[in-house]
Parts: structure tokens; C-alpha cells; sequence
């Protein structure tokens, strides 16, 4: 099942300039657009409504002004994008594999981005049709979250988190492929159990879906509801708990070389650790009934998104900056950065468990003094404090490196999978010649690593998609529509006409 | 957005690791994530349905044989778009064109019905403020809407293509995947006439 000829194309010119931006196919070229347009979510004001957004605290009447309208709409914008994406990577990635790259040859994430994009697709639809009653309630008088109109404020808590929960395994999902790249390379060893962390993967992503409940734990959905979401809750610790003994089993034995990437993905599995076994703490209704709204909470998906995603995130970037740009991160700095972190991480975040079961609610942040609180929470804001300066750290360096850098050649790391057989930075191309594969970590392999580098060699003409400027005239139309909501009829009604002369045309360009 | 239209004919696709099309195979993910977005608006009718206290309530609004007649009226298109394919499929260009016609014509046909039907029940007292039924049904019923809206535009391109020559045997799978669409749109409308108009 696995793509046997390579399409026939023009080789491309690589391009610079404003345009090129415009039209680019480029996926890295995509991805700097894609966060330099995330930033504009500040321009709209703080909805004040927490991050889930309970009814009815959502409503004009609790939440006048446009911060919420801003966020929903900004929510909703994102989800088409983060569809759109989605589509694209399952597509690409069943279907558009090179010769010889089975499923189960397929790089860890690779893997876990394909589990991610079909939560994404499955659980975005979910969460816009809830922004849609939201956006309904606030700007058209409906009554979807107006309880004296007769409706359940747990309309809102179930269907968001329905999307909710696959949300935060669309957040750690693509960390825990990171880790799965970056502890092999850097303890020389293959992933321990490969098929085993992928099949977990795939668990994980199944699971995800029977959970959503343990949010809400704290309405009273019933001891049936309750005993239900407590018991697929602990499953699904399961499938985690096997990829962390994956991991430490690939450690085992290695010739482990602590660079920064390597110490955030080790810092990763620590940290994600404590944050699941909070988590299997509160997977119990009784003990959650106690530790709901609490800074114990707080502590939990600290510990899970900052030290589980973030930390993997922080991994990857090291670990693939070489490649990105050709050149290193700084590695000295790079562990400091990994150092402050860490200590600072744990300083803030740890004395959240010991004030949440002193019963510290969350989001409140006053306190009387002698409830116990007052040097936790020291502890706590110095621990914060340091933690910005560490990202300060991390930002000088990344700034530095990109300007001057250490060149890195095409495999900084002795990497043993496809990417690190191409140029630093790749071409738009990437492969000049798809190569053939023939296992899971190529360039670990002599007859492997010989046919990777052999198809650097131009052949012939490569298959690119056509550059085009439609997608982001369309991506502007949609921007523009939505944002008309907020901002009135004179910026939706171009944004209406933009969006259509957009898709219209872009649907009948020519196809190559 | 899988509508293309090229005056040469278009080089082979890329070889692709399955074998099926990527452009059908998108479109199936897609399908499954619209199954979701309906999904959450038909769960949402269900739960609220019968707690209202004021109404206008469905059985004093909703007119069955009317709305019998516009959901048959939707499942002959799925009919005649079969018919298209076919005829697309074996290069009979008037017979797509008619085909195609047709198709949209029915599902024009059905937008009238519910403009119509949503009228009607506005002068009955049903708004969208009204109540939670008036809430849930027309933003439920409202966006099964503008999906047949948008396979009616899709469909209309697709005859102007039939029109200029430009819809050979080589480009059937234009007509295939708005046919995708179009059978999806005609499921979900036996979901929502079954679950809201049949079982009150």
C-alpha cells in the first residue's frame, strides 16, 4: 500500500519576496503565516469568561462589549483553518506516502499528526456549532444558554467538552510523537515497542472520546454517568502509562547524549508523569468532588500542557531548528533555558496541589490571610516570575541563533529518519527524487542511507502544486465575513464577496 | 472546492499510496466531519425538545404532508443525480446537462418549500426568539438549508461546464464528488424529517 512512481514536474526556482509569500505552497513558509496570524487574537480585547466559556457567564447580559463576540468569532475562523489543515494531512499522509513507507514505517509523528487530524475533524465541528448557538444568543435574542428562556447551562459544558476533551489530546498527542523522534536519536537506540506506541496512539485518540464527562463530574450527572466517565477515565491512563515504559525502555541501554533537545523531552516524560497521576487522582468522582475548581486543578493541567506539551514542544524546536534553518540554537543558552524552566516550572506549579486540597478555589484571586496560602503563593509568584525570564532566554537565543547561528550540515544529530537526508534548510522540493523506503529509520541503515542521500541528485522535472493567491484571498473573504459579526454589515459584505471570488476561482484553476 | 475546469486535458494524477483518488478520499473525511457537525444540531433539537412551556408548539406548526411532499422531492434528486453520473460517466453530454438540470431544479424546488414553510410558520407566531423550538429548529433546519443552497450553486456550475464542453468522461469525478455531497445533504434530511417532523 505504498506509492510506486513519482509525478513529473518542473523543478522549482526557490522565490522571495512579498508574493512568493502570498502564493506559497511552502509548508514551512505556511506555518510562519500561520502564527504570525494567530497574534492578531490580541487585537479583540479579553473575553473574561475562563477558558471553557460556561453559559450562561457568556451571555450580553454578563459579558457585554465584544471581547466574547471577538473570541467566538476568532474560534470559529480557526477552525476552518485548523480543518482545513487537518484535511490536508490525512489525506497526504495515507495517500501521498513515498514508495516503500508502509503505515507501520511511517515516523512516530507523522503518526500521531494523523491520529490529531481526525480528532480535529471530528471534534471542531462539535465546538462551532456551539459557537454558532453562542453567537445566535448574543447577536440574533435566541435562547440556547438563557435559562430563564427555559435551556440547560449544561447544554454549553457537554458540547464543549465533547470537543474539549479530544482537544487536549489534539494538544499532547503531537508532544508525545515529538518526544518518540527525540529520545531514539539522542540515545542512538530505535523506539522501544514502535508498533506499540503508535497502536497506543491510536487508543488514545479512540479514547478521548468516552471521557468528556470527568469535566463535570461536580454538576451531578447521576452515579451511572459518573461510574461510566471514572472508568474510562482510568483507561485511559493505560495506553499513556505504556508509551511512558516505552520510552524509559528506549532510554535503557542507549548512548544517551544530553543535548537541550534531549533534556526537554526527558523533562517531558518527568513532568507529564506527575500531571497523569493528578489526573488518575481526579479520574475518581469523590476525590474530584473535592479537588473541582481548586488550584489542585490548576496544578494538574499545568503539569499535563506546560510540562507535557509545552516541554515537547520546547523539544522539537531544538530538535528540528537545525533542519528548519540550518543553523544551531545555541546550546549553552539552551540549557539554561531548559534548567530555568524546569526549576521554575516545578517552583510555580508544585505548591498549586498543596493550596488546591487546602481548598484555594481557582480564578479567585484574593484570599484571607492565615488560611496557609500566603507562602505557597509566594513560592508560586517567584516561581512565575522566573518563568518569563526563562522564555526571555529562550526568545534572545532564538533570535541570536537565526542571525548567527552555528551552521548545521544536513544531520546535526545522527538522526535516523528521511528528513535529516536532505539539505538544512530543505529545498521547497524536499526530495529531488522520491527515495524508496525500506525501513523504519533509513539512515540507520547502510543500503538505507545511500538511497536517501542518492535522491538528492536532480533527475528530472519534480511535481509541485501551483502557486496561487486565491487561498489567501479566500482566507481574507472568511476573516472579513466573520469579523463583519463584530464589526457590522460594511466589513461582511465585501468579506461575502471576497470569500466567494476566492473559492470560485480557486475551485477552477487549472489542476497540475 | 473539488470543481476544476481545464481546456487541456489534465496530466495523471499522482499515483497514490491506496490507489483511490485524494480528492474523493478528502472528501469522505469530510463528509464524516459534517457528521458531526449535524450530529451536535440534531442532539441539540432532542434534548430541548419538550421543554418549552409557551409555544408554538411542533404538532400546532408543523405541516406534515406538506413537508412530506418537499422530502420526496429531495430524494428523487438523489435519483437523478445517480442519473448524471451516469451519464457523465459514459459521455453523454445531454444527458449530463439534463441530469444536472434536473438535479438542481429539484433541489431549488425544496429551498422554495422551506422558504415557504418558514414564512408560514412565521405568521403562525414561530420565530427564532419565539421559543427553544423556534430556536433549535430553524437554526437546525436553517443550515440543512444552505447546504442544499450550496450544492444547488455546485450543481449549476457543474451544467455550465456540461454547457461549454468542459465536463468530458476524464472529469466524471467532479460530478461524482458534488454527487457525494449531494446524497450526504438528502441522508441528513431523512435524519432531521424523521426525528423532527415524524416522531414529535
Amino acid at each position: 500500500m505504498a506509492t510506486t512512481v513519482a509525478g513529473v514536474h518542473a523543478v522549482p526556482k526557490s522565490e522571495s519576496g512579498l508574493w512568493s509569500w502570498i502564493t506559497t505552497v511552502d509548508h514551512k513558509r505556511i506555518g510562519v503565516l500561520y502564527g504570525v496570524t494567530a497574534l492578531s487574537f490580541f487585537l479583540g480585547g479579553a473575553p473574561n469568561v475562563g477558558w471553557f466559556a460556561y453559559s450562561n457567564l457568556t451571555s450580553s447580559q454578563y459579558s457585554p462589549g465584544h471581547g466574547v463576540d471577538f473570541w467566538a468569532v476568532g474560534l470559529q475562523i480557526l477552525g476552518i483553518a485548523s480543518l482545513a489543515a487537518a484535511f490536508n494531512f490525512i489525506v497526504t499522509i495515507i495517500n501521498l506516502r513515498a514508495p516503500g513507507m508502509k503505515l507501520m514505517r511511517m515516523p512516530p509523528f507523522v503518526w500521531m499528526t494523523l491520529v490529531t487530524s481526525f480528532l480535529i475533524i471530528l471534534a471542531f465541528p462539535v465546538i462551532t456549532v456551539a459557537l454558532v448557538f453562542l453567537l445566535f444568543d448574543r447577536f440574533v435574542g435566541t435562547h440556547f444558554f438563557v435559562p430563564s428562556g427555559g435551556a440547560d447551562p449544561l447544554l454549553w459544558q457537554h458540547l464543549f467538552w465533547l470537543f474539549g476533551h479530544p482537544e487536549v489530546y489534539i494538544l499532547i498527542l503531537p508532544a508525545m510523537g515529538i518526544v518518540s523522534e527525540v529520545l531514539p536519536t539522542f540515545s542512538r537506540k530505535p523506539l522501544f515497542g514502535y508498533p506499540v506506541v503508535v497502536y497506543s496512539g491510536i487508543f488514545i485518540g479512540f479514547m478521548g472520546w468516552g471521557v468528556w464527562s470527568h469535566h463535570m463530574f461536580s454538576v451531578g450527572l447521576g452515579p451511572l454517568a459518573d461510574s461510566f466517565f471514572a472508568l474510562t477515565t482510568m483507561l485511559i491512563a493505560i495506553p499513556t502509562g505504556v508509551k511512558i515504559f516505552n520510552w524509559l525502555a528506549t532510554l535503557w541501554g542507549g548512548k544517551i547524549e544530553l543535548k537541550t533537545a534531549m533534556l526537554f523531552a526527558l523533562g517531558f516524560i518527568a513532568l507529564f508523569t506527575m500531571g497523569g497521576l493528578s489526573g488518575f487522582m481526579h479520574a475518581s468522582p469523590p476525590a474530584d468532588l473535592q479537588q473541582t475548581d481548586t488550584y489542585f486543578v490548576v496544578a494538574h493541567i499545568h503539569y499535563v500542557l506546560f510540562g507535557g506539551a509545552i516541554m515537547g514542544v520546547f523539544a522539537g524546536i531544538y530538535y528540528w531548528f537545525p533542519k528548519m534553518t540550518g543553523k544551531f540554537l545555541n546550546e549553552t543558552l539552551g540549557k539554561i533555558h531548559f534548567w530555568a524552566t524546569m526549576i521554575s516550572m516545578n517552583l510555580t506549579f508544585f505548591p498549586m496541589h498543596f493550596v488546591g486540597l487546602l481548598g484555594m478555589p481557582r480564578r479567585v484571586y484574593t484570599y484571607s490571610p492565615n488560611m496557609g496560602f500566603d507562602t505557597m503563593n509566594l513560592l508560586s509568584t517567584i516561581g512565575a516570575l522566573l518563568l518569563g525570564a526563562s522564555v526571555l532566554v529562550f526568545v534572545v537565543n532564538f533570535v541570536n541563533s537565526i542571525r548567527n547561528g552555528k551552521p548545521a550540515g544536513s544531520d546535526p544529530w545522527g538522526g535516523g529518519s528521511l528528513e535529516w537526508a536532505i539539505p538544512s534548510p530543505p529545498p521547497s522540493y524536499n526530495f529531488a527524487t522520491i527515495p524508496t523506503v525500506r525501513s523504519l529509520d533509513p539512515l540507520w541503515h547502510k543500503e538505507g542511507r545511500e538511497a536517501a542521500l542518492a535522491a538528492n541528485q536532480v533527475r528530472g522535472p519534480i511535481h509541485m502544486p501551483p502557486s496561487s493567491y486565491w487561498p489567501a484571498v479566500s482566507a481574507l473573504g472568511v476573516t472579513l465575513l466573520l469579523s463583519g459579526m463584530v464589526f457590522g454589515w460594511f466589513v461582511g459584505i465585501p468579506g461575502l464577496i471576497l470569500m466567494l471570488l476566492g473559492l470560485y476561482s480557486w475551485a477552477f484553476e487549472p489542476v497540475t | 472546492m473539488a470543481v476544476a475546469a481545464l481546456s487541456h486535458p489534465a496530466p495523471e494524477a499522482h499515483p497514490t499510496s491506496t490507489g483511490l483518488n485524494s480528492r474523493k478520499m478528502l472528501f469522505w473525511a469530510f463528509l464524516g466531519s459534517e457528521c458531526m457537525f449535524f450530529g451536535s444540531l440534531i442532539s441539540t433539537y432532542l434534548i430541548y425538545r419538550g421543554r418549552d412551556s409557551a409555544g408554538p408548539h411542533p404538532h400546532e406548526v408543523l405541516n406534515i404532508p406538506f413537508t412530506s411532499f418537499s422530502a420526496f422531492v429531495l430524494l428523487m434528486s438523489s435519483l437523478t443525480m445517480v442519473l448524471a453520473l451516469a451519464a457523465v460517466q459514459h459521455g453523454n453530454l445531454r444527458g449530463t446537462k439534463i441530469w444536472l438540470a434536473a438535479t438542481a431544479l429539484l433541489g431549488m424546488t425544496f429551498i422554495a418549500g422551506q422558504c415557504y414553510e418558514f414564512t408560514h410558520f412565521f405568521y403562525d407566531g414561530l420565530k427564532l426568539q419565539s421559543n427553544l423550538f423556534g430556536c433549535t429548529f430553524f437554526v437546525l433546519t436553517g443550515f440543512h438549508g444552505t447546504h442544499v443552497t450550496v450544492g444547488v450553486i455546485w450543481l449549476w456550475s457543474l451544467f455550465m461546464m456540461a454547457v461549454r464542453g468542459k465536463l468530458p468522461v476524464e472529469r466524471a469525478l467532479d460530478v461524482e464528488i458534488a454527487g457525494l455531497y449531494w446524497h450526504f445533504v438528502d441522508v441528513v434530511w431523512i435524519a432531521i424529517f424523521t426525528l423532527v417532523y415524524l416522531i414529535q
